[in-house]
């Protein structure tokens, strides 16, 4: 026996290891709708195979809540038995000696608070609450439903133009979507159990990209029915463009120069290159929409007159004015807002930031939108303000990363205190506070803390504040829709209660949010339009999904969609994001496990053909 | 268009089918039966069984036949040690889910996991039992059984393709997934229309019609109860077929003999009846079209419990639209316990009526609160399903092969070809067109002139013509196709005088209540032996039925006279029925 000796991991450890790994993958595509009091007792008997046996309320509670919550799945508990589980649980969590124990029944804590509806109903009626309403993952997290298996299945069998005409059925911007689409879908994709997420979003790209100019399809028998579409970004125009499938004659309101809302005044073109948001909105008013432009409500017309010259109303003017970071110095010269900044470029007239020392606050994708377009507006230095650390800002990590690359400087833990002007009132520098991180909030993010250490003077000529977007309700308010904590109170449905054919949705009902939550309401909204018009019009596509592929899927890791170089692209307002080639394109779209046909999908949920 | 097709080769056998032919199908198509338990063709390819994997040249990984389709080239084994181990493994393993009491199981001889099971040759079970328990309502008509569910899905697809009305979902998740009544409801709650067709898809015993042999041997051997016996139009058509009995020797003759065998009193004839609900609803029809605009159109038959059901539950506003003529059935009891004990002298409450259906919900209607017109007691005591008579005859121990054609007993024993088709989709239709273009004009028309009515199809319409009035009638059988009649009337789409449902595909002949054969849809067959036994009865219409005429002359005076009325109508608006969950 030797003194010491060095650590070396044993064959069967390392197994174990990779196990771990193959957890990790696996609880990453866990498909939503499962029993949460199933998956309580899972993760406990995983918890309890780490105890090392010390303890009491570890080594032997533990097993104890095992058995309970096995009662209540097995339809032998009774209410007492939840009581018991609790009393179990929070002994085990005041006494156990080691986080082992302690976190471990805070979990089922959790879970008893957090869904006890679900542990009732178990108890009461011996089954539970949930519901595998669309089992297919990606399909499932697609606030729109696109055919996703489908159109992966179909770029595989280099049917492009058929892909786009699939995605059209429930996604009339399936280039915008290609390009910045945030791809909820890809956060659950079963392929994760293996390697890691299709790349859906790069999938989609590449048939767009491959499918030149597809036709919308025709549209139905005119109904005769007028409805107006209030604002002309994507959830104004797929609603637009589904009524006017259905046959209904749509007018957009739209109070700027060009139509496309935040696309265009909110998204900078090196994400999204304006050809390409031209191309989706130009088969949007193929199908007939008309477009009144320069026309704000309230202002140039007013809702009530739209209420009567049409048989129905959509609003959606999305969330188009700055939100106040409250602090002194707010008025300078040289402090604006991002929409502010974001709005001008998008009418092609961008501020002049040569040699300016630019900061921003804020730690969003809107934040980095505006950092990465300070770059390219020839800025000198640019920093990003943030209270919290890189990795709780709530932009994409590839927005963050892309940035950094550009030579963006993030100054995290730091909160924006007052701003510095000179005797003209010109920005001269941001003063910010330390922070220290605190304890996790409910969002799972650390609070940012004030830190016992000096205020720190950031120089800046520009400061650009993207700390969140409003929206500008007074026309509407005035009118009767009624507005819920700064947002418009539309239900799920997009109707509004007590104002009969007005229907709402997009970023003005659910504040700012993501272009494809826009489109799902704009769908929505259309869909029930249609059934208040009186109608029942089913949206439809006739093309044949490619069988899947019987065998195994053999390991193959995840294709990332290439970059320009980051010192090139700087200097410039190109794409800066690159398809796939064919080669990759073939190689991503084959590791689609095809949830459509392998699973739960082919009986229930699954491929919805029309809505 | 010709369709492409296909060359490959299963087990050996060189194989052309059409294109998009899934593996399953191909190989039976050339004899080869690849074994399934959760396939129901058209309607349940889910693969969720496992036990149609086939082995694929070329393709890694077992392949299940049912829901992938066949390629050019293909070389598939079904029956390959891999193949066999898996298939194997896979029944096993369902087997301890399985409650295998099979002796005293309902589908014992007709249980396809049993078949499979011995198929493959099975003698011990290497795993651990672990059997679900069941929670369910015992007394309703319809009983599930979670231990032996093997969760193939078929019951949710049928409820939901065919008969529209989503009852079944998917429960739990995880190890516990299972199948219950929908949005968390007891069946009791349910908008269930008790059609059965779950019953007969089910491949083994997890679903059944309650069991009400007992009560009836009870009956027969108590000798203070007079037994009497109906026996529907369409249990002719079907009783023979789990006794082993070629249909053209179980004639209902042969069944009326083994019914006295078991010692009912009295063996009837629902034709009987149904000659009698004819004259009610024919006249009904009749009076309603001269009373236009007192009543809502079109006018729907009320003879289907099932059908009164979904209506009641998924168009509770159109009930003032059925019939109110009781169904054949009740009319019946109704008759048996008022006018028949008079004539024989009979206390009627000495009387048990049992009836022999073909049907599930006809346990239920049975039941109704308000069905007991004749003496205050249930009309109809106890029903029978096919299912349930001929496992009686087993109890019995009768050699049906050897038994004599009996003729019914008389008064309530005579039908007339019209009643027979009560059985059959567009049978009653039919005999109300016949009666009533003798009750308007006064002359019998040919008795197939309204054929055009009969056949498989789900959604039938025609138009007649009586004295120049154009009859617009429509007949729907099945509740998915009843539900697109029922939409689209109500969108105004199409617009009727007179419509026939009947919530079984095929009517009842294809009911809930019939004997169960794997893989195989016996309504048209069946059909079929009524219209020809329709074809050779010397009376064809409802209004010459001899013992009809005489207990109107007798006893009730005239349809929709004052006794008809109470006897033999009723109130649908009576009874509460659970309605269709919101939202659906």
């Amino acid at each position: 026996m030797s003194r010491l000796e060095f650590y070396s991991t044993s064959g069967s450890q390392a197994v174990v290891e990779s196990l771990y790994r193959d957890l990790e993958h696996r609880i990453v595509a866990s498909p939503p709708g499962l029993c949460p009091v199933d998956l309580a007792a899972a993760f406990l008997k995983m918890c309890h195979a780490q105890t090392c046996g010390k303890c009491v309320p570890c080594r032997i509670g533990l097993r104890q809540l095992e058995l309970l919550i096995e009662d209540v799945l097995e339809g032998r508990a009774t209410m007492e038995t939840l009581t018991m589980i609790e009393r179990t649980a929070q002994v085990i969590s005041d006494s156990a000696d080691c986080a082992i124990g302690y976190e471990a029944a805070n979990m089922v804590l959790k879970g008893i608070k957090g869904f006890r509806d679900d542990y009732v109903s178990h108890v009461k009626t011996g089954r539970c609450l949930c519901n595998l309403d669309q089992p297919v993952p990606c399909v499932a997290q697609c606030p729109a439903g696109v055919d996703i298996p489908g159109y992966i299945a179909l770029v595989g069998s280099g049917r492009y133009a058929d892909a786009v005409r699939l995605i059209r059925k429930d996604n009339p911007f399936p280039g915008v979507c290609g390009l910045v689409c945030e791809h909820p879908c890809e956060s659950r994709c079963r392929r994760n159990m293996m390697e890691g997420a299709v790349n859906i979003r790069g999938l989609k790209r590449y048939a767009v990209d491959h499918a030149g100019i597809v036709p919308p399809p025709q549209c139905g028998e005119p109904t005769g029915k007028k409805v107006a579409v209030i604002g002309g970004g994507p959830s104004g125009l797929s609603a637009a463009f589904y009524l006017s499938l259905m046959g209904h004659k749509v007018t957009v309101y739209e109070a700027r120069k060009q139509l496309g809302g935040m696309l265009r005044y909110g998204i900078p073109s090196y994400r999204l290159p304006r050809q390409e948001l031209q191309k989706d909105i130009d088969a949007i008013l193929a199908t007939g929409v008309e477009v009144v432009m320069n026309t704000t409500i309230g202002k140039d017309i007013s809702l009530a007159q739209l209420n009567r010259d049409y048989d129905a109303v959509y609003i959606s003017i999305g969330a188009h004015t700055d939100k106040k970071v409250g602090i002194p110095g707010e008025d300078s010269r040289g402090v604006i807002s991002a929409v502010e900044m974001l709005r001008a470029m998008g009418d092609n007239t961008p501020p002049d930031f040569t040699g300016k020392k630019v900061a921003v606050i804020g730690g969003g994708n809107v934040a980095m939108d505006c950092c990465r377009s300070a770059v390219r507006l020839g800025a000198e230095v640019v920093n990003v303000v943030y209270r919290r650390r890189q990795q709780d800002m709530t932009a994409l990590p590839e927005e963050v990363e892309g940035a950094l690359a550009e030579g963006v400087e993030l100054l995290t833990m730091m909160a924006p205190m007052s701003i510095e002007a000179d005797e003209n009132e010109n920005v001269t520098a941001l003063w910010v506070q330390p922070q220290r991180v605190g304890g996790i909030d409910r969002a799972g993010r650390p609070t940012p803390e004030t830190a016992k250490e000096e205020q720190v003077r950031v120089e800046a000529d520009v400061i650009i504040i993207a700390i969140g977007q409003s929206i500008e309700l007074k026309a509407f308010e005035e009118y009767g829709v009624p507005i819920h904590r700064g947002t418009i109170a539309a239900l799920s449905s997009g109707d509004i209660e007590n104002n009969a054919g007005i229907f709402a949705g997009g970023d003005c009902v659910t504040g700012p949010a993501t272009v494809i939550k826009a489109i799902a309401a704009g769908k929505v909204a259309a869909a029930n339009i249609d059934e208040y018009l009186g109608y029942q019009h089913e949206i439809t596509v006739d093309i044949e999904i490619p069988a899947p592929y019987l065998g195994k899927r053999p390991s193959c890791g995840r294709s990332e969609l290439p970059m320009e170089k980051a010192q090139e692209r700087k200097g410039n307002f190109q794409c800066i994001e690159c398809g796939f080639t064919d080669e990759v394109a073939n190689q991503e779209s084959k590791r689609c496990l095809r949830c459509d046909h392998f699973g739960y999908g082919v009986f229930k949920g699954g491929r919805q053909t029309k809505w | 268009m010709v369709k492409e097709m296909i060359h490959l080769t299963i087990d050996g056998v060189a194989v052309e089918v059409p294109k998009d032919t899934t593996i399953l199908e191909a190989a039976r198509s050339v004899g080869i039966a690849v074994p399934s338990l959760c396939y129901l063709k058209d309607l349940n390819q889910i693969a969720a069984c496992r036990v149609c994997v086939v082995e694929i040249e070329g393709i890694q990984k077992l392949v299940a036949s049912c829901n992938n389709k066949v390629w050019e080239g293909m070389v598939v084994h079904t029956n390959s040690p891999r193949v066999r181990e898996a298939r194997r493994v896979n029944v096993e393993l369902l087997l301890t889910q399985h409650n295998c009491d099979c002796p005293y199981c309902i589908r014992s001889g007709n249980c396809e996991l049993q078949k499979l099971a011995n198929h493959l040759g099975l003698s011990h079970l290497a795993f651990h039992k672990d059997v679900p328990k069941t929670r369910w309502d015992m007394h309703f008509p319809l009983i599930r059984d979670a231990s032996k569910c093997i969760k193939c899905m078929r019951c949710v697809q049928v409820c939901d393709k065919v008969q529209s009305l989503n009852i079944w979902d998917v429960s739990n998740t995880g190890s516990r997934t299972t199948v219950d009544v929908s949005h968390g409801r007891t069946i009791g709650e349910a908008d269930c229309a008790l059609c059965g067709q779950c019953i007969t898809h089910c491949p083994v015993g997890a679903l059944q019609a309650r069991n009400d042999t007992l009560p009836a041997f009870d009956y027969l051997n108590d000798p203070g109860i007079v037994t009497v016996v109906q026996i529907a139009p369409a249990v002719r058509a079907a009783w023979g077929e789990s006794l082993g009995l070629p249909r053209e020797q179980a004639t209902v003759n042969r069944l009326v003999a083994a019914l006295r065998r078991m010692g009912f009193d009295y063996i009837f004839d629902t034709n009987f009846s149904a000659d009698l609900t004819i004259m009610e609803e024919g006249s009904e029809f009749l009076h309603r079209l001269s009373h236009k605009e007192d009543y809502a159109w079109p006018m729907f038959t009320s003879c289907c419990p099932g059908w009164v059901r979904f209506m009641k539950s998924q168009y509770p506003d159109m009930v003032k639209n059925l019939s109110t003529a009781k169904s054949p059935q009740q009319m019946f009891g109704a008759v048996a316990k008022s006018y028949f004990a008079k004539t024989m002298g009979i206390d009627p409450h000495k009387i048990r009526c049992v009836s022999i259906m073909p049907c599930v919900a006809k346990k239920q209607e049975a039941a109704i609160p308000v069905m007991n017109n004749a003496c205050g007691d249930p009309d109809v005591d106890l029903v029978l399903t096919t299912r349930e008579i001929d496992r009686m005859i087993r109890a019995e121990h009768m050699d049906v092969t050897c038994l004599p054609e009996e003729p019914f007993d008389s008064p309530l024993g005579t039908g007339t070809g019209a009643g027979v088709i009560f059985g059959a989709t567009g049978g009653v239709m039919e005999a109300a067109l016949r009666s009533a273009y003798y009750l308007v004009t006064g002359s019998n028309p040919p008795a197939d002139s309204f054929s055009q009515v009969r056949g498989m199809e789900g959604w039938k319409e025609a138009v007649f013509e009586i004295q120049g009035n154009p009859i617009r009638v429509a007949v729907a059988s099945g509740l998915g196709n009843t539900r697109r009649l029922m939409e689209a009337i109500r969108a105004g789409k199409v617009s009727y005088d007179f419509v026939e449902i009947m919530a079984c595909p095929g009517g009842c002949a294809g009911g809930g209540g019939q004997p169960i054969h794997e893989g195989q849809e016996l309504a048209g067959v069946r059909g079929q032996v009524l219209y020809g036994l329709d074809k050779v009865n010397n009376l064809r219409y409802s209004h010459e039925n001899p013992s009809v005429q005489k207990l109107y002359r007798d006893y009730l005076g005239e349809p929709l006279g004052h006794l008809s009325h109470e006897l033999l109508h009723t109130d649908h608006e009576a009874w509460e029925m659970p309605q269709r969950p919101k939202g659906k």
